[in-house]
């Protein structure tokens, strides 16, 4: 670990992060183990356990008014981003109380009261926007930076092009991060992808390339995020790839990515959970309550947002009309 | 002839996969055609049978498909390209638009653009405001590219078979809810229904309702209801937006004197716009009653299923629009 990561997070915040990643793993099986008993509804929904440390890793770099976006994979950034895991679990249900209103479920997710501006099903379509963020922060000159979480496989289509060119040209403060989970759906990213080294796509515009890292590490996403959060803040955009792994498949009607037993079996060895666990009782010898009492903190969390999600009301039919338009 | 009861999905597979063995420039190109064998599985097999040079296996790049699938049409070959589903045809609404449908005129038939794109449509089941477009009027509003739905698997087979031999460009949509719906499909290599045909699924003599897709199912289930309270509807499926077939459904209506037009999509300039249009000009002197339209409310579609269902059309809306102008 650098000196860097000692000396900019606390013991507290570090436990705190810890807790993110428990907390978004416990979400996680919990909207699995929902859908299965059919609480959970629709046909869409694409889970982020495997990539906790990409996430939060990369949203603990951010000042609390900096901004996130993300694509439809944005349960884990939204709870990153430090949205009420009871209004997420609620929209998750199709309830009133939810983040979206019940009306954008699983794909959805937005919280703009903690700067999270939603999860975009479009593949791409959200990084226009995160530029388009990112032009207001440096058109009012607010300091804020955007942090936008984009797919391996959203980098081959036209938005990505588009967008990244774009926030090049005008230097807008943005950080494009890769989160290369080594698929889009069942496609591998060398299939896909002329260069499969993402990162590298930053050459073509002329933006900071700030390399690959390792995306199941906290401590190592957490560093680079940082830096390339402050190139952002003061010179312009900047692209990170970070290497991770899902284990969930795309989405619940994938039955593909089992097959890929010896992968998964690899990368759970690596599972960003033990990682940072394995490196606080390095850091901190008598951290263990607190290590337990995260776990414990995050089962009543979860508890408590499927009892309040449950008890919530069903949207109604003045909810169906309101907000088509202002 | 030999018929075998097989649903949609494998009725548009053997269509597919029979024009693949008598032309040998008929070529699928799509995202997750191959190793996956289709989002919907209907190039299940292909890969193994046909090879990763006909079944090509594309990135995430919705404007490049459609694109190098008009280029390799004007080339002389025979794209059947897929867009997973409708709503991700918006980002190759150009390259369908202003070339697949205007190549040939603009360059005065120089050459043409034989070209299939298929496109899983239809809303319902949760999938949300980005991921539940039905929005076939929109395409069919532009002159050169033809747009076909079936409503059964023998139409399925058919019509993809006539799709697939015509020298034109035409968008193919296939319904997600009837995928998996059986019915009698022919045996026969050469079963082709034509272009621009439509069909009486049902005879009556009291009322005409026109729809096509899913909504043939919905009219169908409300003539049968109304059946047994002694009304008569007779129910046409257009199958083709384009060309649309006007002679049928002005023969039934010369009879009827009365329409309903039913549609899975929006009502605002949609195909029930059209259909009440073309009677007033042509059939003026027949009408008895207004042209009466069932189709989705106004509205995005909310995640939330107690909402959702409000806005979707259903056999028991056409039932009480047929009472209305009774
Ligand atoms: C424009 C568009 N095309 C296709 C899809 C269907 N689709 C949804 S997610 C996905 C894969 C995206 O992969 P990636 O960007 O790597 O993100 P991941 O799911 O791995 O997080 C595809 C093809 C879509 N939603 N939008
Ligand atoms: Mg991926």
């Amino acid at each position: 670990m650098s000196e860097l990561t000692k000396t900019t997070l606390t013991r507290a915040e570090l436990v705190e992060a810890y807790h993110q990643m428990v907390l978004i793993r416990r979400f996680e099986e919990k909207c699995k183990e929902l859908y299965n008993a059919r609480k959970i509804g629709g046909v869409y929904m694409h889970l982020y356990s495997g990539q906790e440390a990409t996430g939060v890793g990369a949203v603990k770099a951010l000042k609390p008014t900096d901004h996130v976006i993300t694509s439809y994979r944005d349960h884990g950034i939204a709870i990153a981003k430090g949205s009420d895991v009871k209004r997420l679990m609620a929209e998750m249900l199709g309830k009133r109380t939810g983040v979206s209103g019940g009306k954008g479920g699983s794909m959805h997710l937005a919280d703009v009261s903690v700067r999270m501006w939603g999860g975009y099903a479009i593949v791409g379509g959200h990084l226009p926007l995160a530029a388009g963020i990112a032009l207001k922060s440096k058109y009012s000159n607010d300091g804020d930076v955007v942090l936008c979480f984009v797919g391996d496989g959203a980098t081959n289509n036209g938005y990505f092009h588009e967008a990244l060119n774009l926030s090049a040209v005008w230097d807008l403060p943005v950080v494009w991060l890769i989160e290369n989970n080594l698929y889009g759906m069942g496609t591998p990213v060398e299939v896909a992808s002329g260069q499969p080294e993402l990162h590298k796509r930053a050459i073509a515009y002329g933006m900071q390339d700030f390399g690959r890292v390792d995306g199941m590490d906290f401590f190592a996403v957490y560093e680079v995020a940082q830096q390339a959060v402050e190139y952002a803040r003061t010179t312009g955009p900047a692209l990170i790839e970070a290497i991770t792994y899902r284990y969930e498949g795309h989405g619940v009607s994938d039955r593909i990515y089992m097959k890929r037993v010896e992968e998964m079996r690899a990368y759970q060895q690596r599972d960003p959970l033990l990682i940072m666990e394995k490196k606080l009782r390095e850091l901190f010898p008598d951290i263990a309550p607190e290590l337990a009492q995260v776990e414990s903190a995050a089962a009543a969390a979860i508890e408590e947002a499927v009892r309040f999600a449950e008890e919530s009301p069903v949207p109604t039919a003045e909810d169906l009309v309101r907000n088509v338009y202002a | 002839m030999a018929e075998r009861n097989i649903p949609m999905r494998e009725a548009l597979r053997a269509a597919l996969r029979e024009e693949m063995i008598r032309d040998e420039r008929v070529f699928v190109m799509g995202q997750e055609v191959g190793a996956w064998e289709g989002t919907h599985k209907v190039t299940r097999g292909f890969l193994d049978e046909f090879g990763a040079r006909r079944v090509r296996d594309t990135p995430i790049s919705e404007m490049a498909i459609v694109g190098a699938a008009v280029g390799a049409a004007m080339a002389g070959l025979r794209p059947v390209a897929e867009i997973m589903t409708i709503n991700f045809a918006f980002l190759a609404f150009d390259a369908l638009i202003n070339h697949a449908a205007k190549a040939r005129y603009m360059f005065d038939g120089q050459f043409k653009v034989p070209m299939v794109l298929r496109a899983a449509t239809g809303w319902g089941n949760q999938a949300t405001a980005t991921h539940s477009h039905t929005p076939e009027p929109i395409f069919a509003h532009f002159p050169g590219l033809y747009l076909g739905c079936p409503s059964t698997p023998a139409d399925a087979k058919g019509m993809l078979k006539a799709a697939i031999r015509d020298d034109n460009p035409v968008l193919f949509t296939e319904v997600i809810a009837l995928y998996p719906k059986p019915g009698l499909v022919p045996d026969d290599p050469d079963f082709v229904l034509p272009i621009g045909k439509g069909d009486i699924k049902r005879a009556g003599k009291d009322v005409t309702i026109v729809s096509y897709g899913r909504g043939v199912e919905w009219s169908l289930e409300a003539a049968e209801i109304l059946a047994r309270e002694g009304v008569s509807c007779e129910v046409i499926d257009v199958r083709w937006l384009r060309p649309l077939d006007l002679p049928l459904i002005f023969e039934s209506f010369k009879k009827t004197n009365r329409c309903v037009v039913v549609e899975e999509s929006l009502p605002f300039y949609s195909f029930g716009s059209e259909i009440a249009a073309q009677l007033q000009e042509h059939m003026f002197d027949y009408m008895d009653a207004p042209i009466k339209r069932v189709s989705a409310m106004d509205v995005p579609l909310p995640y939330a299923k107690e909402i959702e269902l409000m806005a979707l059309p259903d056999a028991h809306k056409v039932v009480a629009a047929v009472k209305e102008i009774l």
